[in-house]
């Protein structure tokens, strides 16, 4: 009987997990698979193409200083987007957890969420126009202003972070958000009945029990970030070169999937090293 | 009389054979590419009776790879110069007979002697169409379009000068600034030298046509390399430019109508490659916009505004222009690391 009952319990788990794994098995674990193996070869085997095993593939990023230095440039403007991201929506998140109830709270909830319902090519097209000299921002601000400006963030690193920052932020908001409401509000009236000013309720209670959050927020941010080639392309212009457009032109531009596969699996190998060493922190805020 | 009456019972049983030979001829080509224009391709079957069937191909590895892989099953395959005595020394294209195609006469020998199209030895291409890659100006920022192609390094230009991301592009313009041989580069260092003090000058890297265009309706650029055709588009939509081919000279790139040795329809194909040359067929081409005909002939039949016969009809431009040479992997891979380099370094 009891036998019985623990085969239904074990169907029933098999059968919630089966459509999960299935998935994740078909669309991702088979085509990274592929392109593991890819990276391996020397030639991509379509046709009756010549290729073999190799490693030059590897090899190739040490060879020149090129990968290494973008790399390095995409981890740095990961860093910051992340940074960016993370000052500018955590206080957005304290404030619709926190303060703001009902209603209004729903509908600034909505304008968050927004970017995301929107094509994420269509984003960035749109902040070509509005950081383009004699742009909306320009022409918007030299309306407002007593003063002449002149406004012109196109195809320059500010560009890029901007872009970025505004794919991502809801993110760290959504993530923020949810640890910051499960604080409970006695924990912070209780401080301020024992004399905490606001800065120490901030750092003592508020920002140690939502980091998790916070954190989780910052590592979705920061992994995506690095590998990114389009908003660099089309908002970076000459300084727009980061690793993941030299990852996207082996694909699409050049036709050498094996480097392109190669130069991936780096990425995925280094963001993978920096969590490991950041996990320490991460494991410490966690408890 | 008599004579004549041979002549007329000969071309007679001739049509009344061809009609009744009529082949479905496949034709392997880019999309959109003049060769399936579908008033073209009816006035084939009409005057000829055979039909036009088309497969279509995304890259010239592509093209060479189809070839590889389904012998018999093309009669007329689109291949640009740089890579015909590829497809020639594979084997996968014959050689033309130039009897069958009429209006080869009317395309002057320095195309129809073409070194790559005449790889092997004899003909393996029809020189069909040809184009530039040199630059275009905003007429807003030039009153005269300017004559030498170091424009891009005047620093009254700075950050308003664009080139396309591609390395094989960059590196042969710089070549042509430097005064060397695109095709047979003996000083990279130059080139390179050359690219990075270009690249202080640059505003971004056009990738698309449609990009090109935005930028210059922006007035965010003011110099930028540009491709003949794509100008002669740009021109037309309204947009302040002009196309210059300086005195330094100008990218050239030749398209070539071949036979697949392996074709078994070898009289359709050589008639519709014919008919391709054809200038009535070109002229009404042209029309919709159609890059440069390699037939003498077609080209004189263009009205005198039109683009292609303005700037390209000149051979005092032609003679500027260096055509395209096949590029080994070693170079183009040398290209590559170069290029990627001066990009990372920005």
């Amino acid at each position: 009987m009891s036998a019985n009952l623990a085969n239904q319990e074990r169907l029933r788990i098999f059968g919630l997990l089966s459509p999960a794994y299935l998935w994740l098995t078909v669309a991702i674990f088979l085509p990274l698979s592929a392109m593991l193996y890819f990276s391996f070869l020397s030639d991509v085997p379509f046709g009756d193409a010549d290729w073999h095993h190799t490693t030059k593939n590897y090899q190739a990023f040490f060879q020149t200083k090129t990968y290494a230095t973008l790399l390095w440039k995409s981890i740095r403007l990961g860093l910051t987007v992340t940074a960016v991201a993370v000052l500018v929506g955590f206080p957005c998140a304290y404030v619709l957890a926190k303060t703001i109830k009902g209603r209004s709270r729903e509908a600034l909830f909505l304008l968050v969420i927004l970017p995301f319902w929107s094509n994420s090519l269509v984003r960035i097209f749109s902040w070509a126009i509005v950081l383009r000299g004699n742009g909306v921002l320009e022409l918007g601000l030299n309306a407002i202003l007593p003063f002449q400006v002149d406004v012109n963030l196109m195809f320059s690193t500010p560009a890029v972070v901007i872009g970025l920052v505004h794919s991502y932020l809801p993110y760290v908001i959504l993530t923020s958000y949810l640890a910051l409401q499960a604080i409970d509000d006695n924990l912070i009236d209780a401080a301020r009945s024992m004399g905490a000013n606001k800065l120490t309720i901030l750092w003592r209670v508020i920002l140690p029990l939502s980091l998790p959050g916070l954190l989780a927020g910052a590592v979705l941010i920061f992994v995506p970030v690095v590998g990114s080639f389009m908003e660099p392309r089309i908002l970076g212009g000459r300084v727009g070169t980061y690793y993941g457009t030299v990852i996207e032109d082996q694909f699409v531009a050049v036709f050498n999937w094996p480097l392109g596969a190669a130069l991936s699996f780096i990425l995925l190998a280094v963001v993978l090293l920096i969590l490991a060493i950041a996990s320490p922190v991460l494991k410490r805020a966690q408890t | 009389m008599n004579m004549n009456l041979f002549y007329a019972t000969a071309v007679g049983a001739f049509a009344a054979l061809s009609a009744a030979n009529a082949d479905e001829i496949r034709v392997l080509n880019w999309q959109g590419y003049g060769t399936d224009l579908d008033w073209a391709v009816s006035a084939f079957t009409e005057a000829t009776g055979h039909t036009v069937v088309h497969e279509y191909f995304n890259s010239e590895q592509e093209m060479l790879t189809k070839l590889r892989t389904n012998p018999g099953a093309y009669d007329v395959v689109l291949i640009n110069a740089a890579f015909t005595p590829q497809a020639q020394d594979e084997g996968l294209i014959g050689p033309v007979d130039t009897s069958k195609i009429a209006n080869l006469a009317d395309v002057p020998e320095d195309l129809a002697g073409n070194r790559d199209l005449n790889a092997g030895g004899a003909l393996h291409g029809v020189p069909w169409t040809w184009g530039l890659t040199s630059f275009a100006v905003n007429t807003n920022d030039f009153a005269e379009a300017p004559t030498s192609i170091e424009v891009f390094w005047d620093e009254q230009y700075t950050g308003k000068v664009s080139i396309r991301d591609d390395a094989l592009e960059a590196v042969q313009f710089a070549a042509i600034a430097t005064g060397q041989n695109i095709n047979d580069i003996s000083d990279l260092d130059a080139v390179k030298d050359k690219l990075s003090a270009l690249m202080p000058q640059i505003k971004t890297y056009w990738g698309s046509e449609n990009d090109w265009n935005q930028f210059m309706a922006a007035g965010d650029l003011a110099v930028a390399t540009f491709w003949s055709g794509s100008a002669s588009r740009s021109i037309s939509a309204g947009l302040p430019v002009q196309f210059v081919v300086p005195q330094e000279g100008a990218i050239g790139w030749l398209d070539g109508l071949s036979i697949p040795a392996s074709s078994t329809k070898q009289d359709a194909a050589h008639a519709f490659i014919n008919w391709m040359i054809d200038p009535e067929f070109y002229v009404k081409w042209a029309a919709e916009g159609a890059p440069a005909s390699a037939n003498a002939k077609a080209a004189a039949a263009l009205p005198d505004d039109a683009f292609n016969k303005r700037i390209l009809g000149d051979p005092e431009v032609v003679a500027r222009v260096q055509f395209q040479r096949p590029v080994s992997d070693e170079n183009r891979e040398k290209y590559l690391e170069l290029w990627q380099g001066l990009k990372a370094a920005q």
